[in-house]
């Protein structure tokens, strides 16, 4: 009788007991085989699922990007985890995701006092507003005594809050969890504003019943740069997916496209694209991947350009123009340090 | 003797008369039910206009003015911009994500057999005149979780060496139990047993603590104290063995204390062997599907610890008392929802380093451990109407306090509070819909992720997709309840005045 | 396992320690503490390692830093300027106030469904029944999210508000009243309230015991309306009307000014009470059906009429039943008052997730939850213990 109770309390402390070894991240993914990737729950563009069920968006290139340069060009071992803006930086530091591509803003607070290392830029974004047409408002500060709908738990919430009170302007905050929600809170009626990424208002316009009776106004009231993070503590992991962040830039203003790239590996001169495609130099090794990884990377998902155009580009229902997210080349702000 | 009956005495049995028009037929059903004073007359009234209006919408909204078919939003929307009814298109469209989730297509039928395995071991359980209840319920309690398990996630779980280790000592101790339970067993050797098993989980308990080198036996990863722990348990059923055995006892016997660790063997492999079978991550797992993994999770783990904590909180040791009753009060004290963030953000925290559980492992330990803290009341409230004379008249007969628990108090307790224990089922059921608010696609988080899907945003979408799903979580509590008072009714055994 | 017979004859020989139930209690008691110790101190050293190896900052330091987020409900002063913890504070009260109403309201709606269950008029107990059977077989989460948006998409837009007496208006913002503006001198007003309910419960004191001396009552109820509404209306008027309204205005997006309920207060408390209800209810009918029939006619025996055997054998004897579980009733609503995260009602868990996110400080910010719901949990149970016995029936 003792022992049964003993027993009792022994199998909750035996029930986590065996302790697999630690590793790095790096050999963590090889030896599962799958990627682990954060994303949102769904955000048109960036991260949504399709009739099929399977997941696209800039975000989820990102991901596949990843995982094509760690599985030699497999780009289909990512398994994806839907998380909502309270759940993210969580289950990063839990160690549930490898890897965390979902919008995320890069502020200093999250980069130093969670624990988290921010990777770049893949998205340069900035907070804006969405009014029913039917208001006649064209600029943010004819707002006054608007009623705000809002996402918990975002920089969004808190950007907005400053905006007014650096404009004198009131507000009602309406704060809901998660981002349908506030989407049909506004669509219903109780807001007079959506506030949110302009990407994503462009996004939540998509899935309003008539797009055309909500207009986005001008002003962007805060930078959101957007961009892949992972957990702080292993330098080897953060290295390999900041270069292939700006091994996706490098890319594009080296002219390697998904088309053209075997061809390049095997035949370009240039010495920046050789280094790149590993063709010279061991810079893939030296990351903890094969020389080939970049190849890999954009035979699976292109580079950035292809990337930005085929998931929110002009020619999407987003119609989103490249703006600050052009290569530096071209006025905007993408820029890489080089492969050398 | 002949006697003058005046001719007014009636000679037989009259006919009884009808009884008076105002009291007999539709009128008077009425007027009695509905008429029988001037307040019940307003309030039929009004009451009856209510439910006309009410009942007259509901039917105009879901089937007049429905759409049923449809492939995407254009069906549910009137091009004049009018309003239409429910879009049950929508629901139809969606159905199979409503209730597997994004569950491989392929791999559908897994679950539909999961399902079925559940229905096919849960009705004749449930039905008092079926035979083979023991058998039934050990298929349904040990067997099914298993199967079902490999069927969900495809199997081949990675069990280590610890894991077989820990699984193969409480075996040692059940082993244990039952050879103490035959009569003559040896006591030096059943003495022997239980201090094996019980070093064997002190053994577990430090090689949890302390790394030590790594091997493998029939492809299970142990470190050298959980073999130590494993051989342990071996040879604590070895005693229990021979301790059965020499007590005179049949072949029946050894059967009994052989059984515990044939079976665990069993249900390892179960786990680890390749089935073939792909595997599905539970990221995949959506719908219906999701609820009732929490659900029948929730209720299967609630009960014995339920059980245990209220045997716990009627304890005569201080301690244990003191434990049990702050146990059930917390978790009672706190609502769900709070748990299951804790759950989800602070357990990745409790664990070592490397240890994780996945999300919805995470979401089942807090609704494990939420209704085990209520169901410990419940249990506790019938221990507490069993009168004292049947404890006293256990322990005259020499029983010991396990087995007067198990033999006469809790088939009593139980017993007398069956609707509590369903109505605490039902409270479970509704409750698995928060596991949304942590990131789980249960049937409510399914449907509210469909509403934003721009093809089917229509003004009718989120009110029919919420109907729908009110409509499922409705079948399956009433029909909880409705089975309870049947039980109710059917165990009453003469205790009421 | 099995009671050692032997040692009856022999009463001298010496036992085994672990058959004599005080050592083994003891012993079994040790082995508890030392596990749960142990597995304590297992869990503490393994969260800290966690935080560390994250390097998330831990402590309670986060409290008074500023929170840089808005409420849209807040009852006590804050702005974005204010610190975390005073945020905090803000979404426990708007739970208190949310629950609080949702237990009055659940209360009376319950009780009328309980009574109807028991009617004699067909109509009435079988919707009564529907009502109960509908409400308490679904989850309340569906319930409040049925609410927000129904309510939402019933309403009308603030610009085509409806308009209610009184200059109230109606629209999916909510419902907009007149706000009174007291003064000064109203606080005489509140002295002659005050005053006429503590005379009021005076007179009452002194009509029962009247009655246990002399068996007389003495019609007291318009005495006790005029002290408790006409004497602070006397003295309302006599001090000048010492009030002035602000109504609410119209202006580009909303009505401004005036008390606002909001439209996610009206659904989680509309949805709180009627879902609560259901199962207050079916408290209530078990209630009045254990109260046994002979004591319906020793009171009409005694010539009681329905309603004093109602009101002076009936319910007293009911509420002896009703009260404990009607408290885990109230303490369910105070903890469903949680589910207001899923329609963005800014209680204290959705202000705490809001926190959460914001600083990552996730233990800290569960461990305040379960400490403020511990708390009310108590203070509730307190209470309801303290009103249960001054209810409950002396036994002999």
């Amino acid at each position: 009788m003792k022992n049964s109770i003993l027993a009792l309390l022994g199998s909750v402390a035996v029930a986590s007991a065996v302790v697999p070894a630690t590793a790095a991240t790096l050999d963590d993914v090889k030896n599962r085989g799958t990627l682990r990737c954060g994303v949102n729950t769904g955000l048109p563009g960036f991260a949504s699922q399709n009739d099929q069920g399977e997941w696209q968006g800039l975000d989820i290139d990102y991901c596949k990007a990843v995982a094509a340069a760690i599985f030699d060009g497999d780009a289909s071992k990512v398994q994806y985890s839907p998380l909502s803006a309270v759940q993210r930086f969580p289950a990063l530091q839990n160690n549930e995701v490898d890897l965390l591509a979902r919008n995320t803003t890069w502020t200093m607070d999250r980069d130093t006092a969670l624990g988290l290392n921010f990777v770049g830029v893949n998205y340069y974004d900035g907070q804006g507003f969405m009014v029913r047409r039917d208001l006649n408002v064209t600029s943010a500060l004819q707002l006054s005594g608007a009623t705000v709908c809002v996402q918990s738990g975002t920089t969004t919430e808190l950007n907005l809050t400053d905006y007014f009170r650096a404009n004198n302007m009131d507000f009602n905050p309406v704060v809901i969890e998660s981002q349908d929600s506030v989407n049909t809170a506004y669509e219903q009626g109780r807001c007079d504003v959506l506030t949110t990424d302009a990407s994503g208002l462009y996004a939540s316009r998509l899935e309003m019943s008539n797009p055309d009776e909500h207009i986005v106004l001008p002003e962007i009231i805060s930078k959101e740069p957007l961009g892949p993070v992972v957990r702080q503590g292993d330098e080897q992991w953060f290295d390999l997916v900041k270069w292939v962040h700006f091994g996706l830039i490098n890319a594009e203003e080296l002219g390697v496209t998904q088309e053209n790239v075997e061809d390049m590996a095997a035949n370009s001169e240039n010495p920046d694209i050789r280094r790149l495609l590993g063709a010279d130099d061991n810079f893939g090794e030296d990351i903890g991947l094969t020389n080939q990884w970049m190849v890999h990377v954009i035979k699976a998902v292109g580079n950035y350009g292809e990337i930005f155009d085929r998931n929110v580009g002009p020619d999407t229902p987003l119609k989103i123009q490249r703006g600050q997210n052009a290569l530096w080349t071209k006025g905007g702000l993408q820029y890489a340090p080089p492969v050398r | 003797m002949e006697e003058q009956v005046a001719f007014y005495v009636a000679r037989g049995q009259e006919p009884s008369l009808p009884p008076p028009r105002s009291e007999v037929g539709l009128p008077a059903t009425l007027r009695k039910n509905l008429f029988a004073t001037p307040l019940d007359s307003v309030i039929t009234v009004a009451l009856g206009l209510f439910a006309a209006w009410a009942a007259w919408n509901l039917i105009e909204w879901g089937l007049l003015r429905a759409v049923f078919t449809g492939a995407d939003r254009e069906a549910c929307l009137l091009p004049g911009g009018g309003e239409i009814g429910a879009c049950w298109a929508f629901v139809n469209a969606k159905l199979g994500q409503f209730i597997y989730g994004r569950y491989p297509l392929d791999e559908r039928w897994r679950v539909d057999l999961a399902f079925l395995l559940l229905v096919l071991l849960t009705i004749p359980l449930a039905i008092p005149r079926a035979p083979y209840k023991r058998l039934n319920a050990l298929l349904l309690g040990i067997a099914f979780p298993v199967v079902a398990l490999v069927l969900l996630t495809g199997g081949e779980i990675g069990v280590s060496g610890g894991w077989v280790a820990f699984l193969f000592t409480l075996a040692a101790f059940v082993s244990a139990a039952f050879a103490g339970g035959s009569s003559g067993a040896r006591p030096a050797l059943l003495k022997a047993a239980m201090g094996l098993a019980a070093v064997s989980l002190l053994v577990l308990l430090i090689a949890a603590a302390i790394r030590s080198g790594r091997f493998d036996l029939l492809g299970f990863e142990f470190s050298t104290l959980s073999l130590l722990a494993f051989l342990l348990a071996l040879a604590s059923v070895a005693a229990s063995l021979f301790a059965g055995r020499t007590g005179g006892e049949s072949s029946a016997g050894a059967g009994r204390v052989l059984m515990p660790p044939l079976v665990t063997a069993v249900l390892v492999a179960a786990l680890s062997v390749d089935f073939g079978l792909q595997p599905v991550p539970t990221n995949l797992w959506g719908g219906l599907l999701v609820t009732l993994v929490v659900a029948l999770t929730g209720i299967a783990a609630s009960l014995p610890l339920g059980i245990l904590l209220a045997l716990g909180r009627r304890s005569h040791l201080p301690a244990v008392r003191l434990f049990s009753i702050i146990f059930i009060e917390f978790w009672r004290g706190v609502p769900l929802i709070t748990v299951l963030f804790m759950s989800a953000f602070m357990i990745p925290l409790f664990l070592p380093d490397g240890v994780s559980f996945n999300q919805l492992l995470r979401a089942l330990i807090g609704v494990a451990i939420f209704s085990a803290a209520y169901m410990a009341e419940v249990i506790r409230g019938g221990l507490q109407a069993i009168p004292k004379g049947q404890y006293e008249g256990a322990q005259a007969l020499g029983l010991s306090y396990w087995q007067m628990m198990r033999l006469v108090i809790m088939p009593q307790a139980i017993k007398l509070v069956i609707p509590g224990i369903v109505n605490t089922f039902i409270g479970l059921f509704k409750d698995t819909s928060l596991v949304y608010i942590i990131g789980l696609a249960d049937l409510l988080g399914t449907v509210r992720r469909g509403f934003s899907d721009p093809n089917w945003i229509t003004p009718s979408t989120a009110a029919t997709g919420l109907i729908f799903a009110a409509f499922v979580y409705w079948l399956f509590c009433f029909g909880m309840s409705r089975y309870s008072m049947f039980m109710e009714r059917r165990l009453e055994t003469g205790h009421k005045r | 396992m099995t009671a050692d017979t032997e040692s009856i004859s022999v009463p001298h020989e010496r036992i085994s320690l672990m058959r004599d139930p005080h050592t083994r209690g003891l012993v079994i008691q040790i082995l508890m503490i030392i596990a749960i110790l142990a597995f304590a101190s297992w869990l503490v050293n393994n969260t800290v390692q966690n935080l560390a190896s994250a390097r998330i900052a831990s402590g309670f330091g986060f409290l008074s830093a500023r929170a840089g987020f808005d409420i849209g409900q807040a009852p006590i002063a804050y702005t974005s300027n204010s610190t975390y913890g005073r945020a905090l504070f803000v979404g426990f009260v708007n739970t208190v106030i949310v629950a609080a109403c949702g237990i009055v309201l659940a209360t009376i709606v319950g009780f009328l469904i309980g009574i109807g269950r028991l009617s004699r008029n067909y109509l009435l107990r079988a919707l009564s029944t529907i009502y109960v059977e509908t409400f308490r077989n679904i989850p309340p989460l569906l319930v409040i999210l049925f609410w927000y948006f129904g309510v939402l998409s019933v309403l009308p837009l603030p610009r085509n508000a409806v308009e209610l007496p009184f200059g109230s208006y109606l629209s999916n913002r909510g419902l907009q009243t007149p706000a009174a503006v007291f003064e000064q001198a109203a606080l005489l007003t509140l002295a002659a309230f005050a005053f006429g309910i503590a005379a009021t419960v005076f007179l009452v004191r002194q009509n029962r015991k009247r009655q246990l001396e002399t068996g007389e009552r003495r019609p007291i109820l318009w005495l006790s309306v005029g002290l408790i509404i006409g004497l602070p209306l006397l003295v309302f008027v006599a001090t000048g009307s010492p009030v002035t309204f602000e109504l609410p205005t119209a202006t580009r997006f909303n009505l401004v000014g005036g008390w606002q309920i909001k439209p996610e207060f009206l659904s989680l408390f509309l949805a709180l009470s009627f879902y609560t209800a259901a199962f207050i209810a079916e408290i209530v009918r078990a209630g009045i059906v254990a109260v046994s029939k002979g004591q319906t006619e020793a009171a009409s025996a005694l010539g009681l009429t329905r309603g004093q055997s109602l009101r002076l054998v009936i319910v007293p004897q009911a509420f002896r039943v009703i009260i404990p579980p009607l408290t885990s009733q109230y303490l369910n609503l105070t903890k469903n008052s949680s589910l207001g995260l899923a329609v963005g009602y800014p209680d204290l868990v959705a202000v705490g997730s809001t926190v959460l996110n914001q600083t990552g400080q996730s233990v800290e910010v569960v461990a305040v939850w379960m400490v403020v719901y511990l708390g009310l949990s108590v203070a509730t149970a307190a209470f309801m213990n303290w009103f249960n016995a001054r209810m409950a029936l002396v036994e002999r």
